[in-house]
């Protein structure tokens, strides 16, 4: 717990201490089958409701039956930004487990085992952690009678870890009647059990229980949810009513959660049989009328590039959602990379102008989400939403957004017009904007949509003059665009050394680094851009603050040295300050691994 | 935190020109005309048998009284994709293959239209096999007339998946040695529930079908063999009578339910059968789809939509 004890009880007679804490970092260790997601997700709920902020990270093997699995939660009375460097415990259900994340766990911190599996120390481990057994499997299987096997155990362990942080106990037996209350009443009942029988064990050989100091009371109630749901109610909140996908992991969150809720608002989202189709159907039902999403991750997104460039030449607005994870080919489908950002700029053939977005955190893929669609339809353009495994799987916590106000209703006029050009060279605001079919145009001339280079009615034509015209029309309207984004604001000082350059979910890592190296008195600042293409303006202002200029993301270095958000802006602005911190392990920075990367690079 | 940058404010409709004008009952419309439902001039050669079928598409909605706006017509690539620039009235001409995705995007989200997709073999059974396949077996509710030359025309003479065994193209110069697609077999079991076959020589006979599958509640399927007279110059001579040929109709006694019967039919040598082969009723995915809809929003009641979501986002506290 990185902050110090700010009180204790004194020791009474056999009573652990108690110490209050400001926040703590929880590593649960076990088997995908174990149900560990479950206990992340209800201290996830339970602080929430307590008005702590929350951040998680998990990892989940991507075999489906088996395997090791393991979730961290980060519990804090104050701003939240990682899941954390070092756990301050970790609940280890097997010998695997506890070899493969001691390492993770800080000096001194706790270690909460299952005696019943974990049997192997060596003393010198045993004198850097502090070692708590517990024979959670045979305690499980005791308190539910014997017949249920060891299934249970995760939530004695919950039972142990409230028992251990104090947590309120009326919101975690609320919490599980939530999750549990079934027309069969013994599920809930043997739930209980499981839970009572580790919150009632004695932890006689904890020294130290720990309590959090209250969070502050926030403006509203938080909610508690993960990126990909986040994404998808956002997009509902947007007006979206039509979706198409094929499942591919992570992205297959969104289009089951749609899939379920569309129904409710008279939409549909439909399983197609491949990328294609899937994109292909989104734009067909966008051309419609009605702004529609399709997505996918890794391997799909490649496939979806021909009819991405259609969209753009054609001008049909379209949502794309791109949960970027671990490329090329398969990959590493359940580990977290940032190497989608060129095929999102610049996938597909031919000059094909798109809006490329990327979302922080949870929260913020709510309103990228509503973001995304409105752009989409006031520029009529595609737009890529790039967010990325590790914010579509984590679950925060965050204020309650205003549902009233946000919804909007984005159906179609179909009432007659006068007179419809699609491509109209001559529009003030130089975009087009279709009018859907169904809509009666009183000349009796009607436009074709197209991915022929085309004149203003959407006829094909082979004229030099109009394909440099459209090609100018298609690439304008989204500077104009960049001329309306906001210039993101320097997250400390605007003027320093090292300014550390983020996108997508590297924010929260990079706030914090710059956080520790400012205390430490170096003048490091932050600069999060969530609009990636086309660039607000006023960047290079940005960094005339600043010494050296380093773009952190997840990806690889590339030939030249520079990942590939760093290449982008050195090529945009010719600044050989910009340099990359990059990394491709397939997990989410540690604080630590920026700010050594960013110190070597100064010294 | 998130401030939304771009807002969600209504859109003007189009640049200079989106004068509103009042709605016109179809009492007090002329009904369309050819000259009013032609548009480009056609860029197919001359003698092509894809002017027919668009011949007789226009024919079909000055028949059938249909207006402007009540239609789409989607394509793919290829000569005879390009048909939605000669049609007036709303268009799309989409990427090679993936005319019926598009197409199924419109109908699924649009029950007020009646989606026509016209499109060549190749678009139809080499790339887009997929999704025929797919938009056939869900039976969604459109139009697709394939019109078969059995040749690449657009790309200039390469072996279609319809070309016969034999035929002698760029690609095979030797003579073609895979076997041929059956656009009948393929649509009956598939799960299309209105196939017919058809020839550009017969223009009642083709304006039949296209009434027939227009009227089809489902995914209605025509094979229209459309000469391609630059590289596939008389192929289906057998099936004309003026040039020798034999149009043989599908046999009064077939029973077009009879899924087998149907296959059966599809199996007979060039130049074939030609009417209905196959037509059932089978819920379309658009019911389907709509059922889904009409129950959930019975559930919800009269709640507004953020208000459903409202509901959503407490179950998250
Ligand atoms: C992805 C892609 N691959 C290839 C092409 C080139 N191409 C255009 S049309 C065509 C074949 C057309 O044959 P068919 O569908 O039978 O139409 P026809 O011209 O005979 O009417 C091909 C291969 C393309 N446009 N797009
Ligand atoms: S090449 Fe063949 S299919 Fe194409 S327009 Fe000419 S005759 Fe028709
Ligand atoms: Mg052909």
């Amino acid at each position: 717990m990185s902050n110090a004890p700010v009180a204790s009880t004194p020791p009474g007679d056999q009573q652990p201490k108690v110490s209050q804490v400001s926040e703590a970092v929880i590593r649960i260790a076990g088997n995908s089958q174990d149900g560990i997601q479950a206990i992340g997700g209800f201290l996830a709920r339970l602080a929430g409701r307590s008005e702590q902020e929350v951040m998680t990270f998990m990892t989940i093997p991507s075999t489906i039956s088996g395997g090791p699995s393991i979730f961290q939660v980060r519990i804090g009375s104050g701003e939240v930004l990682t899941a954390g460097d070092e756990a301050d415990i970790l609940l280890a259900f097997y010998q695997h487990s506890y070899e493969s994340h001691l390492n993770s766990l800080k000096k001194g911190g706790i270690v909460l085992y299952d005696a019943d599996h974990v049997k192997d120390f060596t003393p010198e481990n045993e004198t850097t952690y502090r070692h708590i057994g517990v024979n959670i499997s045979s305690l499980t299987v005791e308190a539910i009678g014997g017949t249920g096997r060891d299934k249970g155990k995760n939530v004695f362990a919950l039972g142990l870890i409230a028992r251990m942080f104090d947590l309120n106990i009326q919101k975690l037996h609320r919490l599980l009647e939530e999750r549990f209350g079934t027309k069969d009443p013994t599920v809930l009942q043997n739930a209980m059990n499981c839970f009572n029988a580790g919150y009632n064990y004695t932890l006689a050989t904890a020294e130290e229980l720990f309590r959090f100091t209250p969070g502050e009371n926030k403006h509203g109630h938080q909610v508690v949810t993960s990126g990909n749901e986040a994404l998808a109610y956002g997009l509902i909140a947007a007006g979206v009513r039509f979706g198409a996908g094929y499942p591919i992991t992570p992205w297959s969150d969104i289009m089951e959660l749609l899939r379920r809720e569309l129904p409710k608002y008279g939409g549909s989202f439909i399983q197609c049989e491949d990328e294609i189709a899937s994109i292909s159907m989104a734009i067909g039902a966008s051309y419609a009328g009605r702004v529609a999403v399709t997505g996918s991750s890794g391997p799909g997104i490649s496939l979806k590039t021909e009819a991405l460039g259609w969209a753009s030449m054609a001008e049909v607005p379209l949502v794309i959602v791109d949960v970027q994870r671990g490329g090329p080919s398969t990959g590493m489908p359940t580990n977290i990379e940032q190497s989608d950002l060129n095929i999102a700029c610049f996938g597909g053939h031919g000059d094909s102008p798109r809006v490329v977005l990327a979302p922080s955190s949870v929260e913020d893929c709510f309103y990228t989400a509503i973001e995304a669609v409105n752009i989409a339809r006031k520029y009529s353009t595609p737009v890529i939403i790039l967010t990325d495994q590790g914010i579509a799987t984590r679950i925060e916590a965050f204020v309650e957004p205003n549902l009233q106000t946000l919804c909007q209703d984005i159906s179609p006029d179909l009432s007659p017009i006068a007179e419809h050009k699609p491509y109209d060279l001559s529009a003030p605001d130089g975009i087009t904007r279709h009018v859907a079919p169904g809509t009666r145009i009183g000349t009796g001339k009607y436009p074709v949509v197209t991915g022929l280079e085309h004149d203003e009615m959407g006829h094909p034509t082979g004229s030099p003059k109009l394909h440099v015209a459209m090609t100018a029309k298609r690439r304008n309207k989204l500077r104009k665009l960049a001329e309306e984004l906001p210039v993101p604001k320097v997250f400390g000082s605007p003027e320093g050394q090292v300014l550390l350059v983020s996108w997508g979910s590297s924010q929260g890592p990079i706030q914090e680094a710059i956080k520790q190296a400012r205390a430490a008195g170096e003048a490091y600042s932050g600069l999060h851009i969530k609009y990636l293409n086309p660039l607000p303006n006023g960047l290079e202002n940005v960094f005339s603050g600043f010494r050296h200029i380093f773009v952190v993301e997840l990806n690889d270095e590339g030939f030249y040295g520079y990942g590939q958000f760093a290449a982008i802006l050195r090529a945009r602005y010719c600044d050989p300050r910009i340099r990359g911190i990059t990394k491709v392990d397939g997990l989410t920075w540690k604080v630590r691994e920026i700010l050594d990367a960013a110190r070597a690079m100064t010294r | 935190m998130s401030s939304i940058a771009i807002s969600g404010t209504s859109l003007p409709r189009t640049g200079l020109n989106a004068t509103p004008i009042p709605p016109l009952a179809d009492s007090d419309r002329k009904p369309l005309m050819k000259k009013d439902v032609s548009a480009d001039h056609p860029t197919w050669c001359p003698g092509c048998g894809d002017f027919s079928v668009l011949a007789l598409y226009f024919k079909l909605i000055e028949k059938r009284r249909i207006w402007h706006e009540k239609i789409m017509t989607v394509a793919g690539i290829g000569c005879s994709s390009r048909f939605p620039y000669f049609v007036q009235g709303h268009g799309a001409h989409f990427i090679h293959g993936r005319a019926l995705p598009f197409a199924s995007g419109v109908s699924i989200s649009r029950p007020d239209l009646h989606v026509f997709v016209f499109g060549g073999d190749g678009d139809a059974f080499s790339i887009g096999g997929n999704h025929f396949s797919h938009t056939a077996r869900r039976n969604i509710k459109m139009t697709y007339v394939v019109m078969d030359n059995m040749v690449y025309g657009l790309t200039k003479k390469q072996t279609s998946p319809t070309s016969p065994i034999g035929f002698k193209s760029k690609t095979d110069v030797w003579g073609n040695f895979d076997r041929p697609i059956n656009p009948m077999k393929q649509a009956i079991s598939s799960g299309a529930t209105f196939v017919a076959r058809t020839t550009h020589t017969n223009p009642n006979h083709v304006l039949a079908m296209m009434e027939a599958a227009m009227d089809h509640n489902g995914f209605s399927f025509i094979e229209c063999l459309s000469e391609c007279v630059e590289f596939y110059e008389g192929a289906f001579d057998n099936s004309n009578p003026r040039k020798g040929g034999k149009f043989v109709e599908v046999p009064k006694e077939h029973d077009i339910t009879d899924e087998y019967a149907a296959y059966r039919l599809a199996d007979e040598s060039a130049p074939g059968n030609f009417g209905i082969f196959y037509k059932v009723d089978r819920p379309t995915k658009n019911e389907n789809e709509t059922k889904v809809i009409s129950d959930h929003r019975a559930k919800v009641g009269n709640l507004a939509d953020w208000q459903i979501l409202q509901k959503s986002f407490d179950r998250m506290k």
